[in-house]
């Protein structure tokens, strides 16, 4: 069920998340591209459905093409979510 | 029975036909499964009767596979019930047919939104879950008209040909999550939609007679088992050498 977003809580999702696709959790900061971290189109859909399964926000087409970093990631789900 | 599979499969159109074949197919290879209906609500409990004798698990959805909200529905009564879906066999089809000046549009529509759009949204609404759970098996019916030509059947051939090109192109894109998706393609096969159809097609069979639901079932039971785990954007023909 929707858990809280706080911003600490949906960055550290969105990392563990991120992480768990392949690159070291050192190397998931905010300024890492998704290039960087070799995520990519299909990393972002899964990545998707796991934003919306735990906060409830639907992340669709447009919305994913224009995240570059993971900062882009996280700020745009704590938008959508708060 | 085999032993109970965790999650759960859907099959659309399993009232009747080769979908309840393989809908009982699967239940025996221990899966619940979800029987997808449009019109025959007696059909469906039926099978969903047949499974549950024979120590299964399964539930009756009915509803018009075009309408993108009754799928997320059964979806959702099926996640609900028995866990993610991580079997979808998309068999719901129908045929109206007549040479193409024929075709009117809304036999068109009717053909490629039954046979091939719903087969999409259906798609779209499974993938994320397998995905996540890093293994799933999709299982598009085609037909042997998706192949080869037969005169009559223009808007048939097109909704088939367009789920095998899908088939291939989603299976390319899921491959490396474990998801694997796949199309049969029968040929003649002894079933209600098929029953006024005449000789010639089956003059042209090698093997000389029709196939039953279940010889297309048991190549599906083979797609979705661990067994083809390295198979992904192919196309079984089921067709007694019809495309051969």
């Amino acid at each position: 069920m929707a858990a809280t977003a706080t911003p600490e809580a949906v960055e550290a999702r969105i990392v563990e998340a991120l992480a768990s696709f392949g690159p070291d959790i050192e190397q998931v900061t905010r300024e890492a591209t998704f290039e960087e971290l070799d995520i990519d189109s299909l990393d972002l859909v899964e990545l998707a459905q796991i934003v919306e399964d735990d906060y409830g926000v639907e992340l669709k087409g447009d919305d994913m093409k224009n995240l570059k970093t993971v900062g882009d990631a996280i700020e745009l789900v704590v938008a959508r979510a708060s | 029975m085999a032993e109970q599979r965790d999650g759960c499969a859907f099959v659309s159109g399993a009232s009747r036909g080769i979908g309840a074949a393989i809908a009982r197919g699967l239940a025996a290879d221990g899966w619940a499964v979800g029987i997808g209906y449009n019109s025959s609500a007696d059909a469906a409990t039926a099978v969903v009767g047949q499974i549950e004798a024979a120590g299964g698990h399964a539930l009756a959805l009915g509803g018009d596979m075009i309408d993108r909200e009754r799928i997320d529905a059964h979806f959702s009564a099926l996640e609900e019930r028995f866990g993610p879906v991580l079997v979808l066999v998309n068999n719901a089809g129908v045929r109206a047919d007549g040479l193409a000046p024929q075709i009117r549009d809304r036999d068109w529509d009717l053909v490629l939104d039954t046979n091939l759009t719903a087969a999409f949204r259906a798609t779209r609404r499974a993938i994320p879950t397998m995905l996540r759970a890093r293994q799933g098996r999709i299982v598009n019916i085609a037909s042997v008209v998706g192949l080869r030509a037969n005169p009559g059947q223009s808007n048939y051939a097109a909704s088939k040909a367009g789920l095998i090109a899908m088939t291939k192109t989603v299976a390319a894109e899921v491959a490396r999550r474990g998801v694997t998706v796949n199309a049969v393609a029968p040929g003649l096969i002894n079933t209600d939609m098929t029953a006024d159809l005449d000789g010639a097609l089956l003059a042209a069979v090698p093997a000389r007679r029709a196939g039953t639901p279940e010889e297309v079932a048991s190549c599906v039971r083979f797609l979705v088992s661990d067994a083809a785990s390295y198979v992904t954007g192919a196309v079984l023909s089921v067709d007694g050498g019809l495309s051969a």
